[in-house]
């Protein structure tokens, strides 16, 4: 099978949203990793084939981001570029789109990521309120008006925030927090394993940056001169003890689904360039890796944060591998429930012989190897952005243990999951 | 009908709407003119060409257009050649009366006239505009509408005093006239100077749609139409004149006090200004400023000539993001190009970013052309820029080994043809091509603080430089709208070098006892636009302190006070205290004015700028500028050099040479050998 190599990446500091929208659009975010990104190639930015961005909710005054992306970072012109959108694995989706177009001898040299600014997700009128407005603008003389205007109440100004309607299934009506409870419920994952989940997630980010385990990041300077260098949702005091502290925010009183132990609404940016092996020969290229498969699978959109499961499983079947031949695993944490959840199905007789059709458990994989870096519940979670963050991590952490084989994946609202097969050079 | 040279007639139809169109082409049969200018015999033309439309059927015109067939502009104001070429105030005078004539004759057409403006529209061309019944205006970011005549010690003259007050009251004119700022269309339409912004592209549909209504003329708004009542009049002059007096002495500067008289008193029309009142054109004329201010005009193309040709320069790598790296770099990104800065680390980087942001809104005020010059401009910490950017300009600290080592490291990565430039001030360039693979690549290129503001940036030549290095860079700063200097490699260069002297005496003075006030005051006299020690401040001690210890020349003295300030850290306006306490960035004078008035400045200023003009005869015969006009025209763009006064060397010239070198004798008796006249005062 013919390889898609990565040649280089980069990603923003992961900013947590605010109670106000932050200091960069997603467009802003996308521009500032991956100008650095362009400076240090050999070839010039107008030389891509093709840009691919993948944002889930990208701001009104940027539509195709992708193309607005582009013609920031002095792509030119005349290199096409487009938006892809597939909720949390948009970067992903992003990604494997310039792998297609790659390996079907179309692009050669593509750049591919996703970039989200959630703290920017617009208020919306409700239905009444654009219906009285429609109203308010037919009304042409002075008695229509005064009509119309009585008709006002102050309810309708009640705004729809459109990230909570972003994160609710609109099939079955769940949001993302009350799948996680689902999935917990399903595996017995009780709250202190997901605060203990949570607590070592925010640990393994702090141990992975003293180490310099995030050598992706490329810091940013926003207008006012301030700097972001680092992943700005991180904790240094996330203890089990003080997560127990939190209340669960999905499903109210009961749940076991907190603020503390899901992943951050967050600002952010993560950038590849791919490249056929034409490319890297034409530019003489020193890929960081490559990706040697890719999977989309779908499940009930109740447990959807089971996707990487779906998506991890039949990929590796096909590879002959097992999850003991990956020497690093990302699955991006949307939730500690649902990452766990995710573990404790593969080691489910029943769920693997009921739901992925296997003779027995597909196995476990050491700790030490999956998510070494920490994940989304410290670093949090730009929808757009993650997926590719997770590839560009797992090829990294290849880079810097010697390993050989990674997969990355992610779980996707709506009920699907994506996952990528990657391989050090 | 005659001939025409420079305009071209052309007469529509019935069926569209018996337009005529006239389109300004400056000698147009060998296109020899890039650009429209008014010369007497454009004027003529004009004339004949109202002559003829006016007794030849006008029943069967319905409007003229006057539009401009030159691709930069509608039109650039008189003819400054033919300007300078006139022999006495006579000429002058004429030409103004004809000026005034064929746009009386424009404005008394029969028929509605319109101007169609794109591009510049200057002087003469805003006055043809004005005596159209109607203006329409291209929205393009280079169009811009202004009456600069005042930039050179003239009034706007061909009835713009008159018919500009009139459209827009006298409040906005005044403020347009007094400083000769230009407006853009969105600002022009504002104030009522044009009826329609449309693009270009749709002038020709405009014209028509806008002629077959022909609707009222635009009249001022009432609170603007007040400020032309006999009574109100009095009171908008007076307060204009309070405000041009914070600006600019009436003794070296008459034109504005000229241009408010001419609207308060004469109708805005010369033709009513008796010969020997000073708001005549006799009197501007024989001004020694205006000669001087012209000569300023023409030294400035003189200048930008220097840098034509292209750079080849697309992307800057500047290094070193201190106040000039990090304003060099932004001042490139502001001007469209690409620009990584690199510095040590982000925090040394991100103040840069944010005065780039201040400057970009300030400067573009449209958000997405704030984006986009953000997106130009990327902090550099890895250095990546270096193995792609055309120039290199390092900014760093001012040490030769540093800098050296630098030049080392980054050559290598470097592409063939890029140009390695440094912004030393002080550092010979030979003591910094020593380890270079190719020393013919490094220039200076020495820009001035604050440097949004400093118009010249010195071109710094070495024994080593290549010949296209030196053009080249020459080119790259013309291309961001600076004036290219280009100077031998010596100590201080041109304009630090003069300036030192002055500022050093300055200091001296001051350590004898003459208050920092008077010593200013003195210096504002001359005409220096800021006095030599508040100017220090303002610079910064440490980097004056730097430059003059370079600079000073064995055997002279030394100022003590400012070592000891910079030493207690005082270092001026940026730390609040140097020679004086600053709050809120404004200087704490204790008011001078009352002994000031009783002192004679004359000695104190003729011993503060006789070092700079003996320096800068100095750097004539030792041929760090190529003459005397690009010495001129150096230290006026480089320091605000009294420029009413045209230079040290203009200056020399019309004080007379023997005069001040008894002066000079004087001084030298007095104060020492400092005063030495140098040999170059034979030659001049």
């Amino acid at each position: 099978m013919k390889k898609v190599y990565v040649v280089d990446g980069a990603r923003t500091p992961f900013l947590k949203a605010k109670s106000k929208p932050g200091p960069f659009s997603g467009g802003d975010l996308a521009v500032g990793c991956g100008r650095p990104l362009l400076a240090r190639q050999r070839f010039a930015p107008t030389e891509f084939d093709e840009v691919i961005i993948g944002a889930a909710m990208p701001s009104a005054d940027e539509a195709n981001i992708g193309r607005v992306v582009s013609l920031r970072l002095g792509c030119g012109d005349k290199v096409p570029a487009w938006t892809v959108m597939r909720n949390c694995a948009s970067g992903m989706q992003a990604l494997d789109s310039a792998c297609m177009n790659i390996l079907a001898g179309k692009s050669n040299l593509v750049l591919a990521g996703g970039t989200d600014a959630m703290s920017h997700a617009p208020l919306l009128f409700g239905p009444q309120m654009v219906n009285w407005l429609a109203d308010w603008y037919g009304a042409k003389s002075f008695g229509q008006r005064t009509g119309v205007a009585v008709q006002f109440r102050l309810a309708y100004l009640a705004p729809v925030i459109a990230i909570l309607k972003g994160l609710t299934d609109p099939i079955v009506k769940l949001s993302m927090g009350q799948t996680a409870e689902i999935v917990a419920e399903r595996f017995g994952i009780t709250r202190q394993m997901m605060d203990a989940f949570a607590a070592d997630s925010h640990l393994r980010v702090l141990a992975g940056c003293a180490a310099g385990h995030f050598s992706e990041i490329e810091p940013l300077i926003d207008s006012l001169g301030n700097i972001y260098t680092s992943d700005d949702g991180v904790r240094t005091d996330s203890t089990p003890d003080r997560l127990a502290k939190l209340r669960p925010v999905f499903d109210k009183v009961y749940g076991n689904v907190t603020a503390g132990n899901s992943s951050q609404v967050t600002d952010g940016a993560a950038m590849l360039i791919l490249a056929s092996e034409e490319a890297v020969a034409r530019h003489n290229l020193q890929p960081i890796g490559a990706i040697i498969d890719s999977q989309w699978s779908a499940l009930d959109p109740s447990e959807m944060g089971l996707g990487p499961v779906h998506a991890i499983t039949p990929m590796l079947v096909r590879h002959g591998m097992s999850l003991q031949d990956l020497d690093a695993l990302e699955i991006n944490e949307a939730f500690a429930a649902q990452a766990l959840g995710c573990l404790a199905a593969w080691e489910s007789t029943s769920y693997c012989t009921e739901k992925l059709g296997l003779d027995r458990p597909f196995g476990s994989i050491d700790r030490e190897k999956f998510n070494v870096d920490g994940g989304a519940i410290a670093i949090g979670h730009p929808i757009g952005a993650s997926g590719a963050r997770v590839v560009l991590h797992a090829l990294k952490t290849l880079q810097r243990t010697g390993g050989k084989h990674a997969a990355a994946s992610l779980c996707i609202g709506g009920g699907q999951g994506g996952a990528m097969l990657l391989e050090r050079l | 009908m005659q001939i025409l040279k420079h305009w071209r007639l052309e007469r529509g139809a019935a069926a569209q709407n018996n337009l005529a169109w006239l389109y300004f082409d400056k000698s147009f049969a060998d296109q020899s003119e890039s650009t429209n200018t008014f010369s007497s015999e454009a004027l003529r033309e004009l004339s004949a060409v109202c002559a003829e439309l006016k007794t030849n059927a006008p029943s069967k015109i319905s409007g003229l257009v006057i539009l401009s067939a030159k691709e930069n502009g509608f039109a650039a104001g008189a003819d400054i050649d033919e300007f300078t070429s006139f022999k006495s105030a006579d000429e002058a005078y004429a030409m103004t009366v004809l000026g005034n004539e064929v746009f009386d004759q424009i404005a008394a057409l029969p028929f509605p006239t319109l101007a169609m403006i794109h591009g510049f529209c200057m002087g003469g061309g805003t006055e043809l505009a004005l005596a159209c019944r109607y203006r329409i205006m291209d929205d393009g970011a280079k169009t811009k509408m202004a009456l600069p005549e005042v930039m050179i010690g003239i009034v706007p003259g061909w009835g713009g005093a008159k018919r500009m007050p009139a459209l827009i009251g006298a409040m906005q004119a005044l403020d347009l006239m007094l400083t000769g700022r230009g407006v853009d269309a969105r600002k022009a339409k504002l104030m009522g100077l044009v009826d329609v912004v449309t693009p270009r592209r749709h002038f020709i549909n405009a014209a028509k749609q806008f002629l077959l209504k022909a609707p009222a003329p635009h009249q001022p708004a009432f609170k603007d139409a007040v400020t032309n009542w006999p009574i109100i009049r009095g009171i908008v002059a007076n307060a204009s004149r309070k405000q041009v007096a914070k600006r600019a002495r009436k003794d070296h500067y008459p034109a504005p006090y000229a241009i408010i008289d001419l609207w308060e008193k004469f109708g805005g029309d010369p033709r009513n200004v008796p010969r020997e009142n000073p708001a005549s054109q006799y009197s501007l004329y024989s001004h020694p400023t205006t000669a001087n201010l012209v000569r300023i005009f023409k030294l400035q193309s003189r200048l930008k000539a220097l840098g034509a040709g292209d750079s080849g320069v697309k992307h800057v790598h500047v290094i070193g993001a201190g106040v000039m790296g990090g304003d060099i770099a932004a001042w490139c990104a502001l001007r469209g190009l690409k620009v990584t800065l690199q510095d040590l680390d982000y925090a040394r980087i991100a103040p840069a970013i944010k005065r780039a942001a201040e400057m970009f809104k300030k400067r573009l005020k449209l958000p997405h052309l704030v984006q986009a010059a953000m997106d130009r401009l990327m902090p550099d910490v890895k250095g990546d820029g270096v193995a792609h950017c055309d120039l290199v300009i390092e900014a760093i600290v001012e040490n030769a080994d540093i800098k050296k080592k630098l030049y080392a490291q980054i050559e290598p990565r470097m592409k063939l043809d890029a140009i390695l430039a440094s912004n030393t001030s002080s550092i010979p360039l030979q003591e910094l091509s020593g380890g270079l693979a190719r020393p013919e690549r490094l220039v200076g290129i020495h820009f001035f603080n604050p440097v949004a503001q400093m118009m010249l940036v010195e071109i710094v030549e070495s024994p080593q430089t290549s010949a296209d290095v030196m053009k080249r860079a020459q080119a790259f700063v013309k291309k961001i709208d600076k004036l290219p200097l280009p100077v031998k490699s010596a100590p201080g260069f041109l304009v630090n070098r003069i300036l030192t002297p002055y500022m050093t005496e300055a200091q001296i003075m001051l350590e004898s006892g003459i208050p920092a006030e008077t010593i200013d005051a003195a210096a504002k006299e001359f005409g220096m636009p800021m006095g030599p020690i508040e100017l220090a401040d303002v610079v910064g001690l440490d980097v004056g302190l730097a430059v003059g210890t370079e600079l000073h020349k064995a055997g002279n003295p030394q100022p003590k006070k400012i070592q000891e300030l910079v030493a207690a850290k005082k270092l001026g306006k940026k730390s609040g205290e140097g020679f004086y306490k600053w709050i809120n960035g404004k200087p704490q004078k204790t008011d001078a004015s009352s002994s000031v008035s009783t002192i004679d400045l004359a000695p104190l200023w003729m011993r503060m700028t006789l070092p700079a003009v003996n320096e800068a005869v100095a750097c004539v015969r030792e041929g760090i500028v190529a003459d005397v006009d690009l010495c001129d025209a150096g230290v006026i763009f480089g320091t605000g050099f009294a420029p009413h006064r045209g230079g040290p060397i203009n200056y020399l010239r019309a004080s007379g040479k023997e005069k001040l070198l008894a002066e000079m004798k004087a001084l030298e008796q007095a104060h020492g050998p400092r005063f030495k006249a140098d040999a170059g005062w034979d030659n001049i």
